[in-house]
């Protein structure tokens, strides 16, 4: 039924929201922001991830996704929680005021 | 070049690109939240078009239904008001848009070739829970044990951030 997309257009677009991905982490301040661009730029790889499996046929691309999933979860449960931590400290989400290591 | 694609893809691309876009640029981070589950959403209608079913479930579930609900209960825990918006330049922005838009060209540049030795159509049948899980649990048996021990291990290390210490609560740190 959808028989004519080409892999090239799939790579292609996952290119393109990892591209916006790594722009939000670059340009936005505030860490909230920051972690959402990391799920986005995980999101991007696993679309690349399963499309390269799906056209392969090789069921092994899938699993990855899903180990890929594994740590995007675990990495959102803590990063959320030391976030938590720095704001009850601080008062503030803004990581340019976090440079207390600047010496 | 796009006129000979099959309309759903180039709907879902639109709403994927455009949600990206929004959340990065919305500057209420609550908006910022919606907009990310939405292109989850759209992610989740491209891997049935790849006939990838099982992800296309998994990523609601575990992205639009548990990661993003955390996200949101943070956010209104945090209650953020108006001072702690971050403060923009516009060089910080044209640079992040200009290391961006090298990164993309880089990139598209590399994967000129990449295309090129895999099937024309999408291999039917690939991403059924059945065949995902005979290769899940027999060849990747192990790594899939693995995950549940760091699922534990993030588990209790939240749980210990997130708790208040009542100990060294005196010595907070000021700035």
């Amino acid at each position: 039924m959808f028989q004519s997309i080409d892999i090239s257009h799939y790579i292609y677009l996952s290119t393109v929201i990892f591209s916006i991905g790594l722009f939000g982490v670059l340009f936005r301040r505030n860490a909230i922001i920051l972690l959402m661009c990391i799920e986005l730029m995980l999101n991007a790889v696993n679309l690349l991830f399963t499309a390269l499996s799906t056209y392969m046929g090789d069921a092994d691309g899938q699993i990855f996704v899903f180990f890929i999933m594994v740590v995007a979860a675990a990495e959102a449960a803590v990063g959320l929680a030391i976030l938590v931590m720095v704001y009850r400290n601080t008062r503030k989400t803004d990581v340019s005021f976090l440079d207390k290591l600047k010496g | 070049m796009f006129s000979n694609l099959p309309i759903p893809f180039l709907v879902l691309s639109f709403i994927t690109i455009l949600g990206a876009l929004y959340v990065v640029t919305s500057k209420n981070p609550i908006y910022s939240v919606l907009a990310l589950i939405l292109t989850f959403f759209s992610i989740s209608a491209h891997y049935v078009l790849l006939n990838a079913q099982f992800l296309a479930i998994v990523n609601l579930i575990v992205y639009a239904g548990a990661i993003m609900v955390l996200f949101l209960f943070v956010l209104m825990l945090l209650n953020l008001n108006k001072e702690a918006e971050p403060i923009k330049s516009n060089l910080w922005g044209i640079a992040a848009a200009v290391s961006a838009g090298l990164l993309l060209l880089v990139l598209t540049a590399s994967f000129q070739i990449a295309g090129e030795n895999v099937a024309k159509n999408p291999v039917e049948g690939l991403g059924l829970v059945k065949s995902l899980g005979q290769v899940l649990f027999t060849r990747f048996l192990v790594p899939f044990e693995l995950s549940g021990i760091l699922f534990l291990a993030a588990m209790v290390g939240a749980v210990l951030l997130g708790k208040r210490d009542h100990s060294s609560s005196k010595n907070e740190i000021i700035s």
